[in-house]
């Protein structure tokens, strides 16, 4: 994959499982990191395909799907069931009022990677020109920055950042605090971090998106997350916590 | 901190010989030394927050990137210079404290070393080698759930393994098995089904019993103190005494049988002592059903929610655990039979190993379901196995009761008989929701059939994984412990508030008429009267 898509960086994103069968996710990225990401992928790991980035439109009509994947490409949702008004625009534009689930797909693993995709902090600097790179000075966190939420960020575009106060920002430093904390998430509580093999491994674990575990071995570069996962969205949440 | 760099800040240039702004007041040499001194001295200003002056800073700076000799030193320079302070600093800590931390690592390994500690007294009991009770195989276990993609770590497994032996060796146990993972907030639970040689859960019971016998007792009590203060109610008037009986509640099941067959033992992580759940009662497992929750790794934690469910964590957990074993436990079909063929209604409890049972081969127990079947039996909607008619126990509460009381209330209580499915039923009868079937079949691998082993994942509860092969079969979950459900989770909401008596002429209170009115009133009645009479006297008149 990594020569034939020219990427720099590759790694396994995880696993959906579908009712009949489980979607292998790769992602790929280029010098910037934070450019959007191409995906693949695949059923059996060995033949790829690449997914086509979202669209706000697939984004919001894959909202509305509920209920687990197929695990067939081609399986098409019937709009019509869940989203009158949806399909009644699809069929004034002259195409079929159904949403297959390759799209269902390429608009999960966008939400997730928006929502739950996370870094520690300082392992990304941002340079003055705006790209962003891997830290090579980046040492890990220690044992007691790993076990607070403020340590680790959301690796999308900030949302939250402009509304800290000036108090707040002075102590930020631009080079590595550009994103947001997983401090503010809404609902207060939804993640889970834990230490594991006594105090070795931090891992985290998303509630929002049941089966997102990020893991980082402190005072190490290692660290990444994985999903594996139904690919449906924990909207109970808040009644659990 | 750094030194002056842009122009316009004062001290820009001073460094620098042959640019100072005093230039032309400095023609000859010796006062050109005299600047550069005058720099130096600057440099070696010490800071008055951290003792570090820049002169040193800078010599330490270019010493480390001369020994070191990074790539693209000018983009990283910052963060040498920050590493640098940042040694310096560390040095000054390390005079002011002299104990060092106890790393937690150093903790969990301590509790894990007593796992690998062998006792002294074992080889004495090796000896026993009939009552041994039968340890997991959980590495063999581990390994089968590993090809499917499914379990934990080689060297956790290991250690639940120990801690397993460890359990047994504590407990009077007869058959044990590793149950699964739920995962917590804070920690996880490690959980051990287990079932206790016979007579060994007979202290649970008898307390138990007391218990029953105290609430028993306590009804009596009121019982009689209604009937004293029904005869003082010709004396005194009381308010009314409220009618409202709360329905009987439904004894839980006997350790041993249905819901409680099995007893669990959870631990947060090997090496951490066993603590064992308390038996499940139905109503637990209705309210289970209507909330869900995430645990939180402590036993002790109250679950808040609606409708109130009756206990702490420890006994949601073990309620999950009840429904999670009746919904996923599958064995191969045939596998098990019943003890006794008349046995096969749903009083059948017992099944033992059919010793004739032939493995199908593994593409067929992926392709049909119905080569499994489950082994635990399923709970109905009153929380228990077997179905108990409620109103026969509380007979002997109603004897002092009048006997109206009685028949209304035997008309209420008349539920319906409840069937659940028989024991050993195929899971290919397992509803599905919607159109989301309740198990999911694939064998491990297509390429190697030969030692391909037939993985089997719930649907309806995700996390539940059972695996044959050959003769050998396991069940286990590793998750968060809730169900599947396709819709949003919506918490009943609380019953309507009681209706009010109606409101109507009978009972609405009117203004009691003032005096005035009232003679007003009787005027004007006497009026009438006499207006009657009048009539009425015309009238005779009239008719004269």
């Amino acid at each position: 994959l990594q020569r034939d898509y020219r990427f720099e960086r590759v790694w396994f994103w995880g696993c959906i499982q579908g009712l009949r069968g489980a979607y292998y996710i790769a992602e790929g990225l280029g010098p910037n990191r934070a450019a959007p990401r191409s995906r693949l992928y695949s059923l059996n790991c060995l033949d790829w395909s690449l997914l086509t980035p979202a669209t706000k439109e697939m984004l919001a009509l894959a909202e509305q799907l509920k209920g687990r994947f197929q695990g067939d490409p081609s399986f098409e949702y019937n709009l019509a069931e869940i989203n009158a008004e949806a399909a009644a625009r699809l069929t004034e534009s002259g195409r079929e009022p159904v949403i297959k689930e390759e799209a269902r797909l390429i608009a999960t693993i966008e939400q997730i990677d928006r929502e739950v995709g996370i870094v520690p902090r300082g392992a990304f600097v941002k340079t003055p020109l705006g790209s962003v790179h891997e830290n090579r000075h980046f040492e890990g966190l220690s044992l007691l920055e790993a076990k607070k939420l403020s340590s680790y960020f959301h690796f999308t575009e900030p949302v939250n950042l402009k509304n800290k106060t000036l108090l707040e920002k002075a102590d930020l430093d631009p080079s590595t605090d550009f994103l947001d904390s997983l401090e503010h998430d809404i609902p207060r509580g939804s993640w889970s971090i834990q230490l594991e093999k006594g105090g070795t491994v931090v891992v985290l674990r998303s509630l929002l998106w049941l089966g997102l575990t990020f893991y980082h071995v402190p005072m190490t570069k290692q660290f990444g997350y994985v999903y594996f996962g139904t690919g449906e969205k924990n909207l109970d949440l808040p009644f659990m916590l | 901190e750094h030194g002056p760099y842009q122009p316009h800040e004062p001290g820009y240039g001073l460094d620098q010989p042959g640019y100072s702004p005093y230039e032309d007041e400095i023609p000859d040499p010796q006062a050109r030394m005299l600047a550069i001194k005058n720099a130096k001295a600057y440099l070696l200003k010490t800071s008055t927050r951290s003792g570090l002056n820049l002169y040193d800073h800078f010599a330490n700076i270019l010493t480390k990137i001369l020994d070191e000799q990074p790539t693209n030193t000018v983009d990283i320079i910052e963060d040498i210079s920050k590493d640098v302070k940042w040694a310096q600093f560390r040095k000054k800590m390390d005079t002011l404290r002299d104990e060092h931390l106890i790393l937690p690592t150093f903790e969990a390994a301590e509790k894990c070393k007593a796992l690998f500690v062998k006792e002294v007294g074992e080889e004495e009991r090796e000896e026993l080698d009939e009552e041994m009770p039968s340890l997991p195989n959980v590495m063999e276990t581990a390994f089968y759930f590993e090809q499917a993609g499914i379990g934990l770590d080689k060297d956790e497994s290991y250690y639940i393994f120990l801690s397993l032996k460890n359990l047994i060796n504590v407990q009077p146990i007869q058959t044990c098995r590793f149950w699964g993972k739920i995962l917590g907030l804070e920690m996880n639970y490690i959980i051990a089904e287990v079932q206790l040689h016979e007579g060994e859960g007979g202290e649970e019971e008898e307390t138990a019993e007391e218990e029953e016998e105290a609430v028993a007792e306590g009804e009596k009590e009121m019982g009689e103190a209604e009937e004293e203060e029904g005869e003082e109610k010709e004396k005194e008037a009381e308010p009314p005494k409220s009618t409202y009986k709360p329905p009987p509640e439904i004894p839980k099941e006997e350790n041993g049988t249905g819901t409680n067959k099995y007893i669990y033992f959870v631990c947060n992580e090997p090496g951490k002592p066993w603590v064992k759940l308390p038996p499940v009662t139905p109503a637990q497992i209705v309210c289970a059903r209507k909330i869900k929750k995430f645990f939180t790794g402590r036993l002790d934690a109250p679950i808040v929610s609606f409708p109130p469910f009756p206990g702490n964590e420890a006994n949601y957990l073990r309620a999950q655990i009840a429904r999670i074993s009746a919904g996923t436990h599958v064995s191969p079909t045939g596998f098990y039979q019943f003890a006794n063929e008349d046995e096969e209604e749903e009083e059948g409890d017992a099944y033992e190993e059919n010793p004739e049972f032939e493995p199908p081969p593994v593409i067929e127990m992926v392709e049909s379901l119905a080569t499994w079947a489950h082994h635990v039996k399923g709970i109905l909607k009153q929380g228990r196995c077997v179905w108990i008619n409620p109103s026969q126990k509380s007979e002997e509460n109603e004897e002092e009761e009048d006997e109206e009381e009685e028949d209304k209330e035997e008309e209420g209580e008349e539920q319906q008989e409840e069937r659940g499915l028989p024991l050993l039923t195929l899971i290919s009868e397992d509803e599905g929701m919607k159109n989301i079937p309740a198990w999911t079949a694939q064998a491990s691998t297509n390429l190697i059939p030969q030692y391909s082993v037939a993985i089997l994942q719930s649907n309806r509860w995700p996390g539940a994984y059972a695996f044959a092969s050959g003769r050998k079969f396991d069940n286990i979950y590793f998750g968060w412990g809730h169900k599947y459900s396709p819709e949003s989770h919506t918490p009943t909401l609380p019953p309507p508030a009681q209706a009010e008596y109606p409101s109507g002429p009978g009972i609405t209170e009117t203004v009691d008429p003032t005096v005035e009115e009232e003679i007003a009133f009787r005027i004007a009645q006497e009026e009438a009267l006499a207006g009657e009479e009048e009539e009425g006297e015309e009238e005779e008149v009239e008719d004269d």
